[in-house]
């Protein structure tokens, strides 16, 4: 069994010896097969020495016992990384970021505390899965939707904390943004409950989630300043209808007017589900004809209004010359198991696993390796933007593709969030050790081409998050500094989640 | 070019049209309620169905080219050791299951489930 890094066999002992009082014998790991699960199966590091692994790992059931394992790991300075599902593929999975590290599972709080149908919103515990909630949903009956992502089997916590975004109407897809109020242990054992939760008995936790003062939940996004150990969320009311529209272009320079169109409608909130946006630069031998964007624009809502927005989406797309415009099927809710099975799930709040058919082996990709990561810079959304970067990514791909040695998938560009496109790249990841070393080399050198030209990730793979943390630079590191200035406040020993998104408690950092 | 095409599939898959009507499945058929068959739903269902949409169906059937089912329900050479080893170490896209996820007892129930069919 190995130890934690700097914490004696003795110390480590005799944390484990008090975790096992604290959560059962049954859920302290320390057998080698055992903490083997805790691996990222998509690692890019596979079997090498620079992969993160997990020295042990323990899986409280409640707050309390979060508590108790937390105060005996900063007694003995031992290294935690929480866990919701673990399911947080491509983006470490249940490994730590700092190898050594003790796994938090938190899979076992996996209770649905309270859904309300009435006031929309949900509360839940980290181990709640999409699965989970929309079972639980469906099961008592209430006309509401969850958001998810594309593997349902996440955490509706760990997604949002990751900084994750589903594909139902805004503003429910982006998963942070439609949180209301936590609750965080912090490294020293101590409960906190933010917004209206700070308030003895409020009945409004999950009603507003500003309450008063300053609004610290920031500090647990993409962060390691605690363990949330519960979360409020959004849901939105069934919507009675959907449909989409498919908008074509056939210029490249189309995608100015035709972002500047959706921008206007997304931000008046006439569109409201999660655009689809394909296309870019047509090659030499790209049929006659042949669109170079293709769009689609989704609304929900009541059937009237679905039917009066599109109309008018359709009045504004069709001021561009040259466009093509096609209304979808409307989609009459809820779906019959036969209309489900034709759609896309989680267009309707259903979650799937559908999304791993994409990148696994597949009659599209026979020898699809297993495993990815995903390289994702935010851009402005607009079309001299998205061009911009089309053109980018053309003039480089032969070099860091190795004269296209190395086959990326994408750029997708996703828009799950208002205000920004994201151009998603993913990289096959598989047990080749110099294949995925060559993947790692292209991951790193994307993000400095990119960086260079003012675009950074909004997310990233653990190995990759100091790389990426690094480019947020304005003014000799800054942000970062600030954010280290206040995890030294709040964990002074270091112990939650060393490195997580770039942040490094004092003793360990470099430089 | 396999790329374009691998990007034709990524769009596809977010298109809200793509898929087409489910196959019958006939799959857990007249299996009987039990814990193994819970386990089943709860983890392994989502992906290993009949129909599309299930990628580990999809991938079984590229796999072994349709020379066996590629509905795991559906095959009849497996044993209960066989199915606790991949659970338990991943396959492919598949990544391993936690004992927080599934229990040993829970999986000595699933594989016994998975593997009725197969040989004793």
């Amino acid at each position: 069994m190995p130890t934690p890094p700097n914490v004696s066999t003795a110390a480590f002992n005799t944390a484990l010896s008090a975790w096992r009082q604290t959560v059962g014998a049954d859920w302290v790991f320390t057998k080698d097969e055992d903490i083997a699960l805790y691996r990222d199966a998509y690692s890019p590091y596979w079997d090498e020495p620079e992969e993160r692994l997990a020295s042990a790992a323990v899986a409280p059931a409640s707050v309390e016992e979060v508590q108790a394992v937390v105060r005996v790991a900063n007694q003995h300075r031992i290294p935690l990384y929480a866990i919701s599902t673990g399911r947080n593929l491509a983006y470490g999975g249940s490994a730590p970021v700092y190898s050594g590290s003790v796994v938090l599972d938190l899979k076992r709080m996996n209770r649905v505390l309270d859904v309300s149908a009435r006031n929309a919103y949900a509360l839940v515990e980290p181990g709640v899965s999409y699965f989970d909630l929309y079972n639980h949903i469906t099961k008592a009956g209430l006309d509401v939707w969850i958001d998810p992502p594309d593997p349902g089997w996440g955490s509706v916590i760990g997604n949002a904390l990751d900084g994750g975004g589903g594909w139902t109407a805004y503003p429910f897809r982006d998963h942070f943004g439609a949180h209301c109020g936590m609750e965080v242990v912090l490294a020293n054992g101590e409960v906190v409950r933010t917004g209206m939760g700070a308030l003895p008995n409020s009945p409004s936790w999950q009603h507003n989630r500003w309450g008063y003062g300053p609004w610290v939940d920031g500090l647990f996004r993409q962060g390691n300043m605690g363990i949330v150990t519960k979360m409020g969320f959004y849901l939105m009311p069934r919507p009675e209808a959907f449909q989409t529209s498919t908008i074509q272009a056939s210029r490249e320079e189309d995608i100015v007017p035709l972002l500047d169109t959706l921008n206007l409608l997304e931000n008046q909130i006439v569109v409201n589900g999660s655009t689809g946006l394909f296309g870019g630069p047509r090659g030499p031998n790209a049929p006659a004809g042949a669109p170079a964007w293709t769009m689609q624009a989704p609304i929900y809502g009541p059937e009237k209004v679905v039917r009066a927005k599109m109309e008018h989406v359709r009045d504004l797309f069709m001021k561009i010359p040259g466009v093509r415009f096609t209304e979808g099927e409307l989609f009459r809710t809820p779906l019959d198991a036969a209309t489900l099975n034709r759609v896309r799930k989680v267009s309707f709040g259903v979650p799937d696993l559908s999304t791993f058919g994409m990148l696994g082996r597949s009659a599209a990709n026979p020898n699809a390796p297993g495993g990815h990561i995903g390289f994702s810079p935010i851009l402005p959304r607009t079309g001299e933007a998205l061009l911009e970067f089309t053109r980018f990514y053309a003039e480089n791909l032969a070099t860091v593709s190795e004269g296209g040695a190395l086959r990326f998938v994408g750029p997708v560009y996703m828009t799950n969030w208002e205000r920004s496109l994201v151009a998603l790249i993913m990289f096959p990841i598989g047990r080749d050790k110099a294949m995925n070393a060559k993947m790692r080399n292209a991951f790193t050198r994307w993000v400095e081409l990119a960086a260079a030209k003012g675009w950074a990730e909004y997310r990233a793979p653990a190995i990759f998050q100091d790389v990426v943390a690094d480019t947020y630079s304005f003014n000799n590191h800054a942000l970062t500094r600030l954010r280290e200035t206040i995890k030294d406040a709040v964990d002074p020993n270091g112990i939650l989640s060393p490195g997580r998104y770039g942040v490094w408690p004092k003793h360990l950092r470099k430089g | 070019m396999r790329v374009a095409g691998l990007v034709a599939a990524a769009a596809a898959l977010l298109s809200p049209a793509v898929f087409g009507a489910d196959a019958a499945s006939t799959a857990g058929a007249g299996a009987g309620a039990g814990a193994g068959e819970a386990v089943y739903q709860r983890w392994c269902s989502h992906c290993h169905s009949a129909g599309r949409g299930n990628p580990g169906t999809d991938s079984l059937r590229v796999k072994y080219a349709d020379r066996i089912p590629a509905v795991l329900l559906d095959r009849t050479d497996l044993n209960a050791a066989a199915v606790a080893t991949f659970v338990r170490q991943g396959v492919q896209s598949m990544p391993p299951f936690r004992k927080t996820e599934i229990t040993d007892a829970e999986l000595a129930a699933l594989a016994a489930y998975v593997a009725k069919n197969g040989p004793r």
